[in-house]
């Protein structure tokens, strides 16, 4: 049984539908990336996941119980980080990260001592007086001191510097290997590449693609600069041919992964005088996703 | 060198005056606002000597000269008198607040946001954004005393003349002057903005309690405070000028201080060492009540200090009431007359409604923070722990019951208490607290409509504001404008016996506490539902 799972979750505001059935699951010991561009719905997931909404239609349920009913019980084992973290201005670094715990029934000293040191907070000054990046320190260190079984973590490094961004990426990789799971939204690619067992991609309320990183790559494209003795005859037509520019009889062009193995001999045709290609990568995917309209406009963006 | 260090000080002037060019009129006429109507308004609420010459004999009395000064004159009680006496103190210390607020606003805040930091990296001076600091707020408190001045003796009333107005101006700008120039001293001793605020606000009130102690106990004291200096002039009595230069050369002393603190010391740095807050949280800190009133703990205490002040400020007075209302027609009409009880029991009953309202206000923001709380997105992090909405709910509604019944309590405490030590015997101390405690359950009435909002439309919360302020109309002005019954009857402040006028009503209290209950309850049930926002 998953960890998390939401089935055709939909939220309607008004007439306007921030969600069309999402399904994602997470399972044990996995980490699942949920990317998509602002806007896309995923803080809506999130806060339907933490109770915060309830959902219009469809269900949530984290360890087996649903979301909206059992928010409570579901939140003793789960530790959340949001992106924008806010904090109360009169209360220290310190105070916040040990009510937390005391709210989840208990913290070890030991632990959240450790981790104020690794991501080097100073846990005595006011809230009020923390940049972004130490807030979001604030609120890592009280997720990861908890004993959670499962981690939702909400764009949590957009202010942190890459040493402390890496800093966070151990943290998660090892509460990974104690067999709990995570839901990482983040944009930061480096990030989810490292970290993601599987990830999902929202887009205007929907998850349009999900599965392993290996699974999504047939979804991008190859790059494409080649030199031919005489001028290609109708490379724009053919299938899976994208974005064709020439010049002087030097082509640039995408090509779809899966595509590519019909196309190279239609080129060769042609008398190839220098061929280079840039193999497909997680940036491509998720600019392909991000841009909405070049998934249907093809060639045209 | 020394003149480099201004370099270019005009220019950052009229930059600070571009930015406030609202902030710094608004101040300006506000205050010349209240001193020409509160003038003016003296001449239409007193018709004759021997109402002025009553209203002089209420003053006397300890609490009044704490509150406001001693007041000169007293025996021949003019309008004029009457202003320094009543408006010249308190008008002041409002000064005294613009011009900290100005000073800080343009130097440590400046600092602390690294605004200064790029005013400095131009080629100006290191101290010509404290120099054009000055040079504004001074000049604003030379535009108030003049304007003050003129505008007074411009009303042409009768003992007001423009040697004495123009002393009324200048006291208020001496005053003004004097916070500038220390407070231009405090913002190089602190590093964040709060705290050179929170320094010279304390330095202000220290200021006017040394006044207040003095004025009632020892007048030499009262020699070592600005507000004393002013106070001394006499002004509109006896018009003595030279107290008024004491603010000013302690003005100087200051400002040359603070020029050389600046220079001394790196942009960014605070003199005194920033207090370390505690890394850990205290046994308090450990749950979501203990949260809620650490958050409010601070409000708590001044609310609670200043209701106390309220209740004692109108226990003072209830002793003259015979006096005051036989002598003032208009007073007359706010309460009707009834057989068998005295003047002051029934003005006892009408301050009781008075009070429970103006308790009913930090019970009434105490439970709006819950959505204050929401509105700015820290609820999200709250109850993505093991917290129940219905707990947090809970707990802020608790808070603001309990919240409101402290405040009543106090007010009422401090009312009784210095009225059974001031009236003799006339009255017993319950019969006190039990015409303001009888006031809870609308009170608590008020906190359930609140909680209600709060579940079914939260961004409309606020209109809570207009029903208490609708509330006070009515059972205050009730008297005076003869409202219809059932306009008392919308509000739960008319619905309570006014004791010790009515008999108490058992039936209208026990119906309001549970209307209270219910509200609360269906309240919560909505907040459950519905979703929080962010």
């Amino acid at each position: 049984m998953p960890v998390l799972e939401t089935n055709q979750l939909t939220k309607a505001f008004g007439d306007f539908n921030a969600l069309n059935g999402v399904n994602i699951e997470v399972n044990q010991g996995e980490v699942f990336g949920f990317i998509g561009p602002n806007g896309a719905g995923k803080s809506t997931t999130i806060r339907i996941l933490l109770g915060l909404m309830k959902a219009s239609s469809g269900s949530a349920s984290i360890f087996g119980r649903d979301t909206w009913k059992d928010a409570v019980e579901i939140h003793k084992r789960l530790a959340y980080v949001p992106g924008d973290v806010n904090l109360w201005p009169n209360l220290t670094g310190g105070e916040v990260i040990d009510l937390f715990g005391k709210l989840r029934g208990g913290i070890a000293r030991e632990r959240r001592d450790e981790l104020i040191e690794r991501f080097k907070l100073d846990p005595a000054k006011k809230c009020r007086t923390y940049s972004k990046g130490n807030r979001q320190k604030v609120a890592l260190v009280a997720a990861f001191a908890a004993d959670a079984d499962l981690y939702i973590l909400d764009e949590p490094t957009s202010g942190l510097d890459p040493l402390m961004e890496r800093i966070f990426q151990e943290c998660v990789m090892e509460a990974r290997s104690e067999g709990k799971s995570v839901l990482l939204s983040s944009h930061i690619l480096s990030e989810v590449e490292r970290l993601c067992d599987r990830v999902g991609i929202i887009r205007e309320g929907a998850i349009i693609e999900s599965g392993t990183l290996a699974d999504l790559r047939h979804l991008t494209r190859t790059q494409f600069v080649i030199e031919t003795k005489q001028p290609i005859e109708g490379l724009p037509s053919l299938p899976g041919v994208h974005d064709v520019v020439e010049k002087d009889r030097s082509y640039t062009f995408q090509v779809d992964s899966e595509h590519v193995e019909k196309v190279m001999p239609h080129i060769s045709k042609y008398g190839v005088v220098k061929l280079e290609s840039a193999p497909p990568t997680l940036e491509d995917l998720f600019m392909r996703h991000y841009e909405g309209e070049s998934v249907e406009a093809g060639g045209e963006s | 060198m020394a003149q480099q260090r201004f370099h270019q000080t005009g220019i950052l002037t009229r930059f600070i005056i571009k930015r406030d060019r609202l902030r710094l009129p608004i101040w300006l006429i506000a205050l010349l606002i209240t001193s020409l109507a509160t003038a003016w308004s003296f001449t239409d609420l007193y018709q004759n000597e021997q109402e002025r010459q009553s209203i002089a004999q209420t003053m006397i009395n300890p609490a009044t000269t704490a509150m406001i000064g001693p007041g000169h004159g007293l025996d021949n009680y003019t309008f004029g008198a009457m202003m320094a006496h009543q408006m010249l103190g308190m008008t002041a210390l409002v000064v005294g607040i613009m011009s900290i607020l100005l000073v800080v606003r343009h130097t440590r805040a400046q600092e602390e946001d690294g605004r200064l930091e790029l005013v400095h990296s131009l080629p100006t001076g290191s101290l010509a954004n404290l120099s054009a600091t000055l040079i504004v707020v001074v000049g604003l408190n030379i535009l108030l005393a003049l304007a003050t001045g003129f505008g007074l003796a411009s009303l042409s009333i009768e003992s007001m003349d423009l040697e004495g107005s123009l002393m009324y101006g200048a006291g208020l700008g001496a005053v003004g002057i004097f916070f500038a120039a220390l407070t231009t001293c405090l913002a190089q001793l602190t590093e964040s903005s709060r705290g050179a605020i929170g320094l010279a606000i304390a330095m202000l009130i220290g200021a006017y309690l040394i006044r207040a102690i003095g004025d009632v106990s020892n007048e030499t004291l009262s020699m070592f405070s600005p507000f004393g200096w002013i106070q001394a002039t006499e002004v509109y009595v006896n018009d003595i000028w030279w107290p008024l230069l004491l603010p000013l050369v302690a003005a100087f002393i200051f400002t040359a201080l603070a020029f050389q603190l600046n220079v001394k010391r790196d942009v960014e740095a605070g003199l005194l060492p920033t207090r370390a807050g505690r890394s850990r949280a205290s046994f308090l800190l450990q749950s979501v009540p203990g949260l809620v009133f650490r958050l409010q703990r601070t409000s708590l205490i001044f609310w609670g200090i200043g209701m106390l002040i309220l209740g004692a400020t109108y226990g003072s007075v209830l002793g003259e009431t015979e006096v005051f209302i036989e002598d003032v027609e208009m007073m007359q009409e706010f309460i009707s007359a009834e057989a068998g009880l005295s003047l002051t029991e029934q003005f006892l009953a009408m301050l009781m409604s008075v009070i429970a309202i103006a308790s009913t206000i930090p019970a009434l923001i105490s439970i709006l923070r819950l959505k204050g709380e929401e509105k700015r997105n820290r609820l999200e992090q709250l109850l993505a722990h093991p917290v129940s909405q219905p707990k947090l709910y809970g707990t802020y509604v608790l808070m603001a019951l309990l919240t409101g019944t402290i405040m009543l309590t106090l007010a009422t405490l401090g009312l009784g208490g210095t009225a059974v030590a001031t009236i003799d015997n006339e009255i017993e101390f319950f019969t006190f607290m039990e015409a303001g405690l009888v006031y809870l359950p609308a009170m608590w009435v008020m906190v359930g409509v609140t909680a209600l909002l709060l579940g079914f439309m939260p961004k409309a919360a606020s209109v809570i504001w207009f029903y208490l302020l609708y509330s006070f109309v009515v059972v205050y002005m009730g008297g005076m404008f003869q409202f219809p019954e059932w306009m008392e009857f919308v509000s739960p402040f008319g619905n309570i016996p006014e004791l010790p006028i009515d008999e108490f009503n058992v039936w209208s209290v026990a119906l309001l506490s549970g209307l209270a209950l219910l509200l609360v309850i269906v309240g919560g049930m909505a907040y459950r539902r519905r979703d929080i926002e962010g």
